[in-house]
């Protein structure tokens, strides 16, 4: 590609030339740009509150509007786990999903299927926080969690990570709805991927007569291990940064819940539930602008894992 | 494997019964499979039989022709509607030329420079950023520096919500152009930006396409960058440096009040807007097959 | 690229149709913002004033106003009276909206229970746990109270409605007031919060012994459970709307300074004790004279016209004798 360019611009170093890639150039500049101005303005909206509290702004549990003591520890704790638990959910259906329409689902069926599923991910956050709240958050509260409290809350160990007032919102909701979210994403990954593995591989397992499980966990598997991981990762980035589905049913309490049924909140649901009502320069204002810094670094941590992981060319 | 192996007639039972097991393994996996999947289908059904259900029922002309009014006024989402197209017009028009740029120059300028990879990591990250920061940015950049909520904000915020879009398809149609017919056009005598309007844009134009309007759909359903950037409008208003009314936000605010009317069309809304979005990405799809 | 160009023109030419015929415009609250719009409505009709209001959240109204971006702002809290001054404003009440707590308790009907302020604060600090508690069973000695945990539900967003709630909360118990305090979002010791009126509503609405506190609007409307309380006379009365004009006529106007009357918790065997005041803030130096004059005769129209329309969408309506006090501040502070 470099000797076509530089015989180009020998041939025709005309100025359209020099403007067209010198526009492209600085387009290119332009987005490291804003990227760097995210950045700084989130530091400088922040910096009362990161002045105010140090590093004890990480650590410290406390959100107090009233006596302007904030910490981002619970949030950074309820986005964490919420979004972990969504992964945990939505990857065994991912891949359910991603094998059947790679190996098992008739030809003509493939394309609708797929088709489905990926509208999953067209549908605007805010219809999944109305569904969430309209439909899921009254079968849990009515059915799924009395239902567990009775049993699996009277269990020992586990017991008490399902135990509380079955309010139908809280963290396992939220950690469900993030589910539905993302599993149009990881399974779309998913499927790509499978569908790189070279054809030979897969018959020649299935010539020496393996099921296609077994062509699945032997060959297909280990063959996309690390862009699978990568399509995970992508989907976990989804999560984190999820607002408007999450306010509706995580519950915005600042506690660290014992039970996947409590209260939580996650960085971006306290930011949109509190940022409307917070007053310009207040220290709970700057907060909330040093909690999208945070949230900011763990999604950028995820995606540069994510990209390194995920093999060049496939995008997901 | 094994079973095709001769051997004692107890290693030939156990086979067997290895065989069996392995049916059995892998029938259960395939029947997970298809649960897996089915589970996914009812979700989007589900979604769609409450918006349906729920939505429904508000459906009128006025819905279409009249403004947000006060309760108990027969009010529409006229003013929500329009100001999610001016939005969502605007904020890809802004985004588009410059993602079309950017895309262009990680294809055709700097595929491995390092500046490119940097361009291109940083695009990625943009595009999976979570779009409630995008709505912080542009506050703190726009809005709290020139003293007011403003429609251009929110256009602002969703631009940069579809630039990284845009830089991504752009940057993958014109990557899939053969190298050769470059060499063709520059072999005659073209400068290289006339081939690449020309004859690159106008062979990926449907991919290129395709990806702004799915930047469109993504950005006309987008609630949190417009929350504290463009807030809403209770009125008619189409002053793009006041405060303008979308139709997530108005469903956000809607669905919350005490008035039934106002309910009901937080609900007709969020039908209208996941019908819109879900058509423009199956015409997407529609497109796509038909260009190949 | 045409596409966009072609967008771009469409987007300058609506930009310039924006019509500025006897517009007045406002920002702030949004607990009034329906009752300010609807007012809107019928002013525009009666005066030829079209009122532009934005519902912004009380801070921000306070924002606005400072720097005058708008004619007038709107505030569901009294304003610094310091900031009043340095920024020149008047301030003045326009309604009145009341607080009332909801309960999901199966064969109980609405006002059939009782609560008091101090066991209202005990629920929500997670101190008292069961409807069959022996200090809610002897308050309301004839009603069979079920053995159900008290779920309590507050409101997840930053909100107005915290903020008078928990303000009741501080003005009856000294230590919910050292420990937790009232702000539009607070430190909820206990419970799950829920996003909205309607959150609150229908959280409270699946869950067994659920309690939560909504404007009175949504509780009316919706016909929600609601219950009694003990007012500061130690009488018990139902959320209705002699209770909350009662409540609005025993406070305190006369002495309180920019009409920054508390009518939290007020005296008088009738009033309802948790009962919140919605006001305006209004430049005393107006740029442009001639909309502030429009302001003023906009809500002038609204205290003589507008109470109807406020009851209609149960707002309570200022006393007589309080608008009197009004339109006498207009006289003597607005140039």
């Amino acid at each position: 590609m470099s000797a076509t360019t530089a015989t180009a611009s020998r041939r025709s170093s005309s100025l359209g030339d020099t403007i067209f890639a010198t526009v492209a150039k600085l387009s290119g500049i332009f987005v490291l740009a804003v990227l760097g101005a995210i950045i700084a303005a989130l530091v400088i909206g922040g910096s009362k509150a990161i002045i105010a509290f140090g590093p004890g702004f990480l650590t410290s549990d406390d959100w107090d509007p009233v006596h302007e003591s904030f910490g981002a520890l619970v949030p950074i704790f309820g986005t964490i786990v919420t979004a972990i638990l969504a992964l945990a959910l939505a990857v065994p259906l991912a891949f359910g999903i991603a094998f059947y329409l790679t190996e098992l689902a008739p030809k003509w069926l493939r394309r609708p299927v797929s088709t489905a599923i990926e509208l999953l991910a067209a549908v605007p956050s805010i219809i999944y926080g109305m569904w969430g709240f309209f439909v899921i958050v009254p079968i849990m509260s009515q059915y799924v969690q009395p239902f567990v409290i009775d049993t699996i809350g009277e269990w020992p160990l586990i017991g008490p990570f399902f135990q509380g007032p079955p309010f139908g919102t809280g963290i396992l909701t939220a950690a469900l709805i993030l589910a539905v979210m993302v599993i149009p994403f990881i399974a779309a990954t998913m499927r790509d991927v499978f569908e790189t593995v070279p054809a030979v591989y897969k018959e020649s397992a299935y010539g020496v007569g393996c099921t296609t499980w077994e062509v699945m966990r032997s060959i297909v598997i280990p063959y996309t291990r690390a862009s699978v991981v990568g399509g995970i990762m992508l989907g976990l980035g989804r999560a984190l940064g999820e607002t408007m589905a999450v306010t509706f049913v995580i519950g915005n309490t600042n506690r660290i819940a014992s039970s996947l049924f409590g209260p939580g909140n996650t960085i971006a649901s306290i930011v949109a539930l509190e940022f409307p009502e917070s007053e310009t320069g207040s220290l709970k204002l700057s907060s909330l602008l040093a909690l999208g810094l945070v949230l900011f670094m763990i999604a950028f941590i995820v995606l540069a894992i994510s990209r390194t992981l995920l093999k060049p060319g496939l995008k997901a | 494997m094994s079973a095709t192996v001769p051997g004692p007639a107890k290693d030939m039972t156990a086979a067997v019964a290895l065989g069996r097991r392995r049916m059995r393994v892998n029938t259960i996996v395939k029947v997970c499979c298809v649960t897996a999947t089915a589970i996914g289908l009812i979700l989007l059904a589900s979604i769609l039989f409450t918006l349906l259900v729920r939505g429904v029922g508000g459906l009128s002309l006025t819905v279409f022709t009249t403004s947000t009014l006060p309760p108990g006024s027969n009010g529409g989402l006229l003013n929500a509607i329009v100001g999610t197209l001016i939005q969502t017009v605007l904020g890809a028009a802004i985004g588009t030329p410059i993602g079309l740029m950017v895309g262009t120059y990680l294809a055709e300028y700097a595929r491995d420079s390092a500046l490119g990879n940097t361009v291109r990591f940083v695009s990625d990250i943009l595009l999976s950023a979570p779009s409630i920061l995008i709505g912080l940015f542009v506050y703190q950049l726009v809005v709290s520096p020139f003293g007011g909520f403003s429609g251009i904000a929110g256009c602002l915020a969703l631009a940069l919500i579809v630039i990284p879009i845009v830089v991504r398809t752009t940057e993958d149609m014109l990557t899939l152009i053969p190298s050769t017919l470059r060499e063709a056009v520059i072999g005659l005598g073209a400068p290289k930006w006339k081939m690449i309007v020309l004859v690159c844009y106008r062979v990926a134009r449907q991919g290129i396409l395709t990806g702004i309007l799915l930047a469109v759909a993504r950005i006309s359903g987008e609630t949190a960058p417009l929350l504290f950037t463009s807030l809403g409008n209770l009125n008619w208003s189409l002053n793009l440096s006041k405060p303008m009314a979308s139709l997530p936000v108005t469903i956000y605010q809607y669905a919350g009040s005490a008035f039934q009317d106002w309910v009901q069309l937080a609900w007709t809304g969020a039908l209208l807007i996941t019908a819109a979005v879900l058509a423009v990405n199956i015409a997407v799809r529609a497109l796509l097959r038909g260009g190949k | 690229m045409r596409l966009a160009a072609t967008a771009l023109a469409l987007g300058l030419g609506v930009f310039t149709l924006a019509s500025q015929a006897q517009q007045i415009t406002g920002a702030g609250a949004t607990f009034p913002a329906p009752v300010y719009t609807k007012w809107g409505e019928a002013a525009k009709a009666a005066l030829g004033i079209e009122l532009n209001y934005q519902a912004i959240g009380s801070g921000g109204g306070q924002n606005q106003i400072l720097n005058r971006t708008v004619d007038f702002g709107a505030s569901d809290a009294p304003m610094d009276p310091a900031k009043l001054e340095t920024g020149k404003l008047l301030q003045f009440p326009t309604v009145m909206g009341a607080v009332v707590a909801i309960v999901n308790l199966p064969g109980i009907a609405t006002n059939q229970i009782k609560l008091t302020g101090e066991l209202l604060t005990g629920i929500y600090a997670g101190k008292i746990t069961k409807w069959n508690d022996p200090k809610l069973v002897e308050l309301n000695k004839g009603v069979t109270l079920p053995n159900l945990t008290i779920a309590p539900v507050y409101r997840a967003d930053g909100s107005g409605t915290t903020f008078v709630f928990a303000s009741y909360l501080s003005a009856v118990s000294p230590e919910w007031k050292a420990k937790v305090g009232a702000a539009t979002s607070v430190k909820w010791p206990a419970g799950t919060g829920a996003k909205g009126n309607d959150g609150i509503a229908a959280t409270v609405a699946n869950l067994k012994g659920a309690i939560g506190y909504v404007e009175n609007a949504y509780a009316s409307q919706n016909k929600l459970t609601t219950v009694q309380m003990r007012n500061n006379a130690g009488e018990f009365v139902s959320p209705t709307e002699a209770s909350f004009s009662a409540a609005a006529s025993n406070g305190d106007w006369g002495a309180a300074k920019n009409f920054a009357v508390n009518l939290i918790d007020q005296p008088g065997a009738l009033s309802w004790p948790i009962v919140s005041v919605s006001f305006i803030l209004l430049p005393k130096d107006p740029k442009e004279p001639a909309r502030s004059a429009n302001v003023l005769k906009f809500f002038d129209w609204a205290f003589n016209s507008g109470d109807a329309i406020a009851k209609g969408l149960e707002y309570i309506a200022l006393p007589a004798p309080v608008k009197a006090a009004v339109r006498k501040a207009w006289a003597a502070e607005i140039k």
